[in-house]
């Protein structure tokens, strides 16, 4: 089983940070909009350097969002950013009719995504937001899992034309992935392989999945990983050939039980491959204060949980 | 080549009958709005706009561009389309009908040119209207960027978020206009949720306002003149142009009825007496 190691705790939206500052030079056509949000967002590296491509829009997300749709209709490749409630639930309706009925080439950059945004609580903890944007046609989705993906990702949204929605965390998180790996969308990634059950997880989930895996190994099981960064367009194929070798699975994520990753490799499996299939998510709650990793650990979200419920899946077969 | 007031009294009737034989075929849609909106936007697309049908792209480079945010006045917007040449004509048949490229609200899906952007939902053109704006600004480009809101529309916040945008970012090449009939679909602006001092509204906000008769081609030309003076001022404008829904038959003017509603067929006959038939012919 490959080992991963983790290179130093990081956030993701730092990652966001330095991804859009190497689009921003490699693209003059990339501009940032946030709604008061420049610092929480990382943004400000991109700001100093190009002043003018950066939009404050004050609190306002609603008309941030027409903004860069209108941006985007005269060629700009416009990357709006706040908190993910506010660039989701919020905004709902302005993103489904400037960005994808509009199908106008804007950048979603959702910070903040999920429980582990911590200590502010229910209201600014979205774990909705996957379901929101999944449901909207031609969105493409992508949870990166650490600093060096979402970093890479960044760099892949802003060279993909089309609507894309990029979540992203704000607790450091272990950095583990491979820096110059280049961000594929819609391409799932096998961490590790295994013949027992398969792990599929999104975001920081990714790596509590691998810790999950080398639990079970100490238990003699073999846990295949697969990081599903791109949750919309789904990797469909990668899934099933997983799962039809293993024959159970557990997907992981950081969201509530409706509409995110879970019930769409459900979905997928229903269709084309039925196995025994157990949910590690938020269920059907809200989020509450706490820190990052002690609400992980609440909210049945930490590696503990998922190597339990791959136990689960197996006495299923 | 500019019209003089004459013919674009011609065209604009044309366009009434345009916007009633295309909703009463369609046995929906929204004339009240559409045929306030009329001299006003018959103005713009034949008198003020810099653009060309023959080269439109979405990117709109090098050419004015217009978003409608009240995207409910379709009827008016695509009779415009047609009678300015990005579509045929003939097309104005298809309003609403399945498979066609005129949808009951404006669509960039079925490659319709002339629109910019999907609007219908109401409130965010102007937040587009904006960012289009910015972004012309950005490419050190001279075109203007108009759209057109309903009074009615303006009861939505994100209306005013655009207008604290447009105004902090300086958009001088930004012209939005307001269609001030005073009507919406559940009758008055003033009973439904009355805005006050809509011209002063927009003036606290940092634009230059410009109140002009939307039914007065005199009119409407003086403000055109006096909003595009206004580039250079780091003032956004609004024309606020007052209108009456429905002007130009008598059932309908100054009522409500007919902003989501059409005439009766016996009803579409008296209105299209009362316009009078012009050169251009019916589609």
């Amino acid at each position: 089983m490959k080992k991963y190691t983790d290179t130093g705790k990081k956030d993701t939206r730092s990652g966001f940070g330095a991804g859009l500052l190497e689009a921003g030079r490699a693209n003059k056509n990339v501009v940032a909009l946030t709604a008061d949000l420049k610092g929480s967002l990382k943004m400000d590296a991109f700001a100093a350097e190009f002043p003018e491509r950066f939009i404050q829009c004050g609190i306002a997300e609603a008309n941030m969002i027409g903004a860069a749709a209108g941006l985007a209709l005269t060629g700009k490749v416009p990357f709006v950013g706040s908190f993910a409630e506010f660039v989701t639930g919020r905004v709902y309706d302005q993103i489904r009719q400037e960005v994808s009925y509009g199908n106008t080439n804007v950048k979603i950059a959702s910070s903040h995504a999920g429980i582990t945004l911590g200590e502010d609580g229910a209201t600014h903890q979205t774990m909705e937001d996957m379901a929101l944007m999944r449901a909207l046609p031609g969105m493409v989705v992508i949870n990166p899992c650490d600093y060096n993906q979402t970093k890479q990702a960044t760099l892949a949204a802003a060279k993909y034309v089309g609507p894309v929605y990029l979540r992203f965390g704000r607790p450091g998180v272990p950095n583990f992935t491979d820096e110059n790996e280049p961000f594929v969308i819609g391409k799932a990634i096998v961490m590790n392989e295994g013949k027992d059950v398969t792990l599929i997880a999104t975001g920081h989930t990714v790596w509590e999945a691998l810790q999950a895996a080398e639990a079970l190994e100490a238990d003699g099981i073999s846990a295949e990983v697969i990081d599903i960064a791109t949750i919309k367009p789904l990797d469909e194929e990668a899934i099933v050939a997983s799962v039809q070798k293993t024959g159970c699975v557990v997907v992981a994520e950081e969201h509530n039980a409706f509409g995110g990753l879970g019930e769409a490799v459900a979905g997928v499996l229903a269709a084309k491959c039925p196995k025994p299939v157990e949910f590690v998510n938020g269920g059907d709650r809200f989020g509450q204060s706490g820190t990052p990793s002690a609400l992980m650990a609440a909210y049945g979200l930490d590696a503990p949980h998922i190597a339990e419920a791959a136990k689960k899946a197996i006495s299923r077969k | 080549m500019a019209k003089s007031f004459e013919e674009l009294q011609s065209i604009a009737t044309q366009v009434r009958r345009d916007i009633l034989r295309m909703v009463c075929k369609a046995n929906s849609g929204h004339p009240g709005g559409s045929m306030s909106s009329t001299d006003v936007l018959t103005y713009l697309y034949f008198n003020q706009m810099k653009h060309n049908p023959a080269t439109w792209t979405r990117e709109g480079k090098g050419q004015d561009m217009f978003i409608l945010s009240a995207g409910h006045m379709t009827p008016v917007y695509y009779s415009l389309l047609a009678r300015t040449g990005y579509i045929p004509v003939d097309e104005l048949a298809t309003f609403r009908q399945m498979g066609t490229r005129l949808q009951g609200h404006p669509s960039v899906r079925k490659n319709l040119p002339g629109v910019f952007q999907a609007s219908g939902s109401l409130g965010q053109g102007l937040s587009a209207a904006a960012g289009a704006a910015l972004g012309k600004k950005l490419d050190g480009e001279n075109n203007f960027v108009y759209c057109l809101c309903g009074d009615g529309e303006s009861e939505e916040g994100q209306i005013w978020e655009a207008g604290m945008f447009a105004a902090h970012h300086k958009l001088d090449n930004l012209i939005a206009m307001t269609d001030w009939n005073g009507k919406q679909i559940d009758g008055n602006v003033d009973d439904v949720a009355g805005m006050g001092d809509l011209a002063a509204k927009w003036e606290a906000w940092g634009w230059n306002v410009i109140v002009a008769d939307g039914h007065d081609f005199q009119s409407i030309a003086q403000a055109f003149e006096l909003a595009a003076a206004g580039k250079g001022s780091g003032k956004p404008t609004m024309i606020l142009f007052k209108t009456e829904m429905g002007h130009g038959v008598d059932f309908m003017a100054g009522t409500h009825k007919y902003h989501g509603s059409v005439p009766k067929p016996e009803q579409l006959e008296d209105a299209l007496k009362q316009l009078g038939e012009t050169p251009l012919g019916d589609f």
